[in-house]
């Protein structure tokens, strides 16, 4: 899932600085489960703001929603009446549903308050761990399951390197050395001989090199 | 700028009191059973566990003009939902925090734990946190009439 976090709360009041009426927007989805901007979060920002702006003595009006999902233009029409009616949309989304608001609803002012940090899950209560950066081309059928793109601190395709000490990164102690994960999944998996295969120079233009990416389905294109 | 601890007396402060129902409610009951008298502060708020406590809980209690919230919680080692103790300590500590960020002072929301074998030990902590609070004078977000 998308994993986000609230920015700071005193750049929240930044973004809605002199506005009155100020719709908070969750999302039911991964920013719920994240804990970063679904329907308690957004009762939450909203109190704290309300008090914070009492405090100041510049009263503002919230209101408050949860769509199920905002990276989806339906989701967002069925409270379109409420987006058009703000001085501001404070979005408790990720970037896409912040952006989504901006594409569908030009006229209307949209702030983030969250920072969408990246993919991954949670591996605790209270933590949430990096898993993939959406390359494009994913190799981790040759891997044991273990993605060094997004989780050797050198995206190496060919690792370990020589900062691999005791199954830990040198880039900091508290990071898994993604090769070792990889060579004992393997191994684990009687699958050792795959490393022996030289991966060669990686096309990163599926990534981000090759600019914004688009995927068309003919199949299912109106 | 008027001094809020110059008539303490005359400002008694409005606290909305979370408690578990096990052991910290039993503690109230019990200090009432025994006759221990202690500030008419407290507006209890009766939870399944301490860990139910939701961060929008003690919000609404502040923005709607409480001078202090508290959490009367069952010790972390005999919570009968095992964790749900612990955890409402950690949200209180979050709590506190979000309380800075606006405004407030984090001093007016505390823990105070309880167990069903105290007798004073509830008035006594209760009364210590009123005081506390006295001090601090009322919210400035209390609409008094």
């Amino acid at each position: 899932m998308i994993i986000a976090e609230r920015k700071p709360f005193a750049e929240i009041q930044g973004l809605v600085a002199g506005r009155r009426r100020v719709l908070l927007l969750g999302c039911g989805t991964c920013v719920t489960v994240c804990m970063a901007g679904g329907e308690k979060e957004v009762g939450v920002l909203a109190a704290e703001l309300r008090m914070a702006r009492q405090l100041a003595g510049e009263p503002i009006e919230t209101v408050e929603d949860t769509v199920q999902r905002q990276c989806e233009w339906e989701y967002l029409d069925a409270v379109a009446d409420k987006i058009m009616a703000a001085d501001t949309v404070l979005s408790l989304a990720c970037a896409i549903g912040v952006q989504a608001i901006a594409e569908r609803f030009p006229q209307v002012r949209v702030v983030p308050a969250l920072n969408t940090s990246f993919l991954g899950l949670p591996t605790e209560h209270g933590v949430w761990k990096e898993r993939c950066q959406a390359c494009g081309n994913c190799l981790l059928g040759k891997t044991g399951g273990v993605c060094p793109v997004a989780r050797c601190s050198k995206s190496l395709m060919n690792g370990p390197c020589g900062g691999s000490q005791g199954g830990k990164c040198e880039v900091n102690p508290e990071i898994d050395c993604a090769w070792q994960l990889i060579y004992d999944r393997l191994s684990a998996l009687g699958e050792l001989d795959t490393l022996l295969e030289i991966e060669p120079p990686r096309d990163w233009r599926t990534s981000r090199d090759g600019g914004p990416r688009k995927i068309v389905r003919e199949d299912l294109r109106q | 700028m008027t001094d809020p601890t110059s008539d303490l007396a005359a400002f008694l402060p409005r606290i909305v009191a979370f408690t578990c129902q096990y052991c910290a409610y039993a503690a109230t009951d019990l200090a009432g059973t025994l006759h221990r008298s202690y500030p008419a502060s407290l507006r209890i708020v009766r939870l399944p566990c301490s860990g139910k406590l939701d961060a929008i809980h003690v919000l609404k209690a502040f923005e709607e003009g409480a001078d202090g919230v508290c959490l009367l919680a069952c010790s972390e080692a005999n919570c009968h939902h095992i964790d749900g103790s612990k955890r409402a300590r950690q949200r209180i500590r979050y709590l506190q925090a979000l309380l800075r960020e606006v405004g407030l002072e984090p001093e007016r929301l505390a823990v105070i734990t309880a167990t069903s074998a105290m007798d004073g030990g509830v008035a006594q902590a209760v009364a210590e946190l009123t005081e506390g609070i006295q001090k601090l004078g009322p919210s400035p977000l209390a609409k008094r009439t």
